[in-house]
């Protein structure tokens, strides 16, 4: 099947950049070392010793930019779950400020939801959004049409028509197939269009009117709780769906010990399954809703220690192959509100490598070149190129001051909502310069006090 | 103590202030003039987003007795739906500057979003299924004063735990006051995880009789078309506290309104085991206590309008 190009956007100005004595971490390749990296026409086109790179005598264009071996330079991030609200809701979040919050938590690329007014269900509804894309999003997005019409899951969508018009794979995030014929038959479409199916795991019967985990602080709380086992058991109706029917399914941010067994379970039978955890999943646990902070309230919702301790542990063994944010922007006045009447979701773009890294990689939990690997991986699960730091390669990278500390939302937010769930937090590691597909899509306002 | 948000918040020493305080209360509403001046120019707002008769008359009196002038705002379904959220009413509301905000919703957790929102002391008068406080204290004054002491009394709460949001402040309660407390009832409607608040969970009342103090809860008709327990007439037969269940060294309360028939038969109603009406009579003691321990000390706010302020602060411990 002819496929369009399945990522859309980003800017049209091609970096022209000397990056002198930046210290290079390519988890893939295993480069770990100070180097300098020559980008022309958005290329990395020189990757040398330190001091070996000379800046360009012709090149009046071509920005200097010292790293003093401090700064490292790694591939920019993949994002596989983002919401951008566009259509419709715009006031929570749009194409440019999305994109341009990605940038600045140094990805290149991410992967929009169709929970969207209209949902995206329709071919010619994703030409016009791709279209939108082109013109205003700062980096790649890929988009993922809904698995039904109109998230009712009682209708396939136009499965093939919309691969056709570039859809990267299909969900029905937030609003899961319930039933498992339905589900079924778009599994077994695939195999006529292919694309990835990205499955928010819940079973609503077990889940409907909770607003947080269920367990000891709903209890006190007062709070009707979803359960864990509503993500768990209809995680492992679906991996046996899809071992069943040979599709390929990706599970969307677990939550919880069974969860992560169910996925490793699926893996170990060969089935071709994936998955991917939040940044909040890994760092903040249902202790963190004692005070009832709307904008600790997700789904799915944050579990106990033990839950987080498993996800962790998943990420490390490879159980769960990448990080994914579930950046869910909401407007200010729509969060806050008493806690039950919330809507779900947190922002998480601008944070995510930032609170891994205070998170994870400072306390030695995990090292920098695994977390790196995560943030990047996602890529290849939907079929895309994985960034790489080599020459020949377009240039992907996120350029990181590891000592810098910031406190997250100080200086406000590049997303047009504020609602993250590590705002107030001190944070180290500073996204100083993004590039995507070429450009440069994010600049930190410290980058020239460091270049300096 | 600026807010009456939580039980939680509360140490025994500061329970046990509010309790003598009403026990002070108490002595006046006997007499023929029932009226202080203690919080004379103060105002007290009653928000309402839920319909509640008892509750609300229990405050707008305690605050009269005070002195306090008071608004009832009840905050219909409707209005809601009209699409003021919660906290464009405060905002909206704080503009007369009222001293205290009494405040009912259905949702956890508002009354301290609403003390964030404005300088008002709050009463926390029901959130959601999360707390009920001066419900608590009522009850602490109430079994004070029938048993003495609390300490190593042992009090089973029977019911409907999870949609109740005086079991919760109960239990917290109770144990601050040196009670060891179990909850019991229908495993459909024992919430998972609630022991870690310290009590004990029991699905039958076959242990009742170790009780000293038995609190049930009232069981809502709509709980059956929700289908938590099976039917009226099941949960009757295996929760109801009657006669043959409650021994008569026992003491029996309950928050109102009762259903006889359900969770009490008419006959524990009505023996003299029972406190209920203790309780709402404790209701207003405890509620003009609650409102003097936030306000009193407090000084007043200057009142709306152009002209300055005129009520003189009535000094403190007037009352007592």
């Amino acid at each position: 099947m002819s496929v369009s190009e399945p990522l859309i956007g980003g800017l049209h100005s091609p970096a022209e950049l000397l990056l002198r004595d930046v210290h290079v971490l390519d988890p893939r390749s295993r480069l770990d070392a100070r180097r300098d990296l020559r980008v022309r026409a958005g290329e990395i086109v020189e990757l040398a010793e330190p001091g070996a790179l000379a800046p360009a005598q012709d090149g009046g264009e071509e920005e200097l930019i010292e790293g003093h071996g401090r700064l490292r330079l790694m591939p920019a991030f993949f994002d596989p779950h983002v919401h951008l609200r566009t259509p419709g809701q715009e006031h929570k979040e749009d194409l440019d400020s999305g994109t341009r919050a990605a940038a600045a938590g140094g990805f290149a690329a991410v992967i929009a939801m169709p929970n969207t007014d209209p949902v995206l269900d329709s071919a010619p509804l994703l030409r016009s959004l791709r279209d939108a894309a082109a013109r205003e999003a700062r980096i790649p997005v890929g988009f993922l049409p809904a698995i039904t019409r109109g998230l009712q899951g009682e209708q396939l969508t136009e499965m093939a028509e919309l691969r056709q018009e570039g859809a990267l794979g299909f969900s029905d995030d937030g609003k899961p197939v319930q039933s498992a014929g339905m589900l079924r038959r778009a599994l077994q479409y695939q195999r006529l269009c292919g694309g990835v199916l990205a499955l928010h795991e819940e079973d609503k019967t077990l889940s409907h009117g909770g607003a947080m985990h269920e367990g000891a602080v709903s209890a006190a709380l007062g709070i009707a709780g979803i359960p864990t086992v509503a993500e768990s058991t209809m995680l492992a109706r679906d991996a046996a769906l899809a071992g069943y029917e040979g599709a390929r399914v990706h599970f969307q941010h677990l939550s919880c010990v069974a969860s992560v067994e169910a996925v490793a379970d699926a893996k170990a039978r060969g089935w071709r399954v994936s998955a991917e955890v939040s940044p909040h999943h890994l760092l903040l646990t249902e202790q963190d809703v004692r005070g009832m902070d709307t904008r600790m309230k997700m789904h799915p919702p944050l579990a106990t220690e033990a839950d987080r301790l498993a996800l962790i542990e998943g990420l490390r063994s490879g159980t769960i192959d990448c990080v994914a944010t579930d950046h869910a922007p909401h407007a200010r006045d729509e969060k806050e509100v008493p806690f039950e009447q919330a809507p779900m979701g947190s922002t998480g773009l601008e944070t995510a490598f930032a609170a891994l890294y205070t998170g994870l990689v400072l306390p030695g939990i995990i090292d920098l070149a695994l977390l790196v690997e995560r943030m990047t991986a996602a890529a290849a699960l939907f079929e895309l190129p994985t960034a790489s730091i080599a020459t020949g390669e377009k240039a992907n990278l996120v350029l990181v001051d590891l000592d810098a500390t910031w406190v997250a939302g100080e200086h406000g937010w590049e997303s047009r909502s504020e609602n993250c769930c590590f705002a107030g937090r001190k944070l180290q590691g500073r996204v100083l310069l993004t590039l995507a597909a070429g450009a440069v899509a994010h600049r930190d306002r410290a980058l020239s006090l460091v270049g300096a | 103590m600026n807010h009456l948000i939580s039980i939680e918040d509360l140490e025994r020493g500061d329970i046990e202030r509010i309790v003598s305080q009403a026990e002070r209360f108490s002595e006046v509403s006997d007499r023929e003039i029932k009226t202080l001046p203690t919080l004379r120019g103060r105002m007290v707002l009653n928000l309402f987003y839920e319909s509640s008769t008892r509750t609300r008359s229990s405050f707008e009196l305690a605050a009269k007795r005070l002195s306090a002038d008071v608004v009832n705002f009840a905050a219909s379904g409707s209005s809601v739906e009209k699409g003021e959220s919660l906290k464009d009413t405060v905002l909206t509301l704080s503009a007369h500057k009222p001293d205290a905000i009494v405040l009912r919703t259905p949702w956890a957790g508002a009354a301290e979003l609403v003390s964030r929102w404005c300088s008002a002391a709050i009463v926390n008068a029901g959130d959601g299924k999360h707390e009920h406080p001066t419900q608590a204290l009522l009850d602490v004054y109430t079994l004070q004063r029938h048993l003495g002491a609390i300490d190593g009394a042992s009090i089973w709460i029977v019911g409907d735990v999870a949609h109740s949001r005086v079991a919760r402040s109960n239990v917290l309660a109770f144990q601050r006051m040196g009670a060891r407390v179990t909850v019991a009832g229908p495993p459909t409607l024992i919430p998972r995880g609630i022991e870690e608040l310290g009590c004990e969970v029991r699905y039958t009342l076959d242990e009742l009789e170790s009780a000293d103090v038995v609190y049930a809860l009232r069981m809502q008709h709509e709980r059956m078309s929700e289908t938590w327990v099976p039917s009226m007439r099941e949960y009757a037969a295996w929760y109801q506290i009657n006669g043959k269940r409650l021994s008569p060294r026992q003491t029996l309360m309950h928050p109102g309104p009762v259903n006889r028939g359900v969770e009490l038969s008419g006959e524990v109603v009505d023996s003299p085991q029972a406190v209920i009406t203790a309780q709402v009579e404790a209701g207003v003691v405890v509620r003009m206590a609650v409102l003097y321990e936030l306000l009193a000390g407090r000084e007043a706010r200057p009142p709306a309008g152009p002209s300055p302020a005129r009520a003189e602060p009535v000094a403190e411990g007037q009352a007592a």
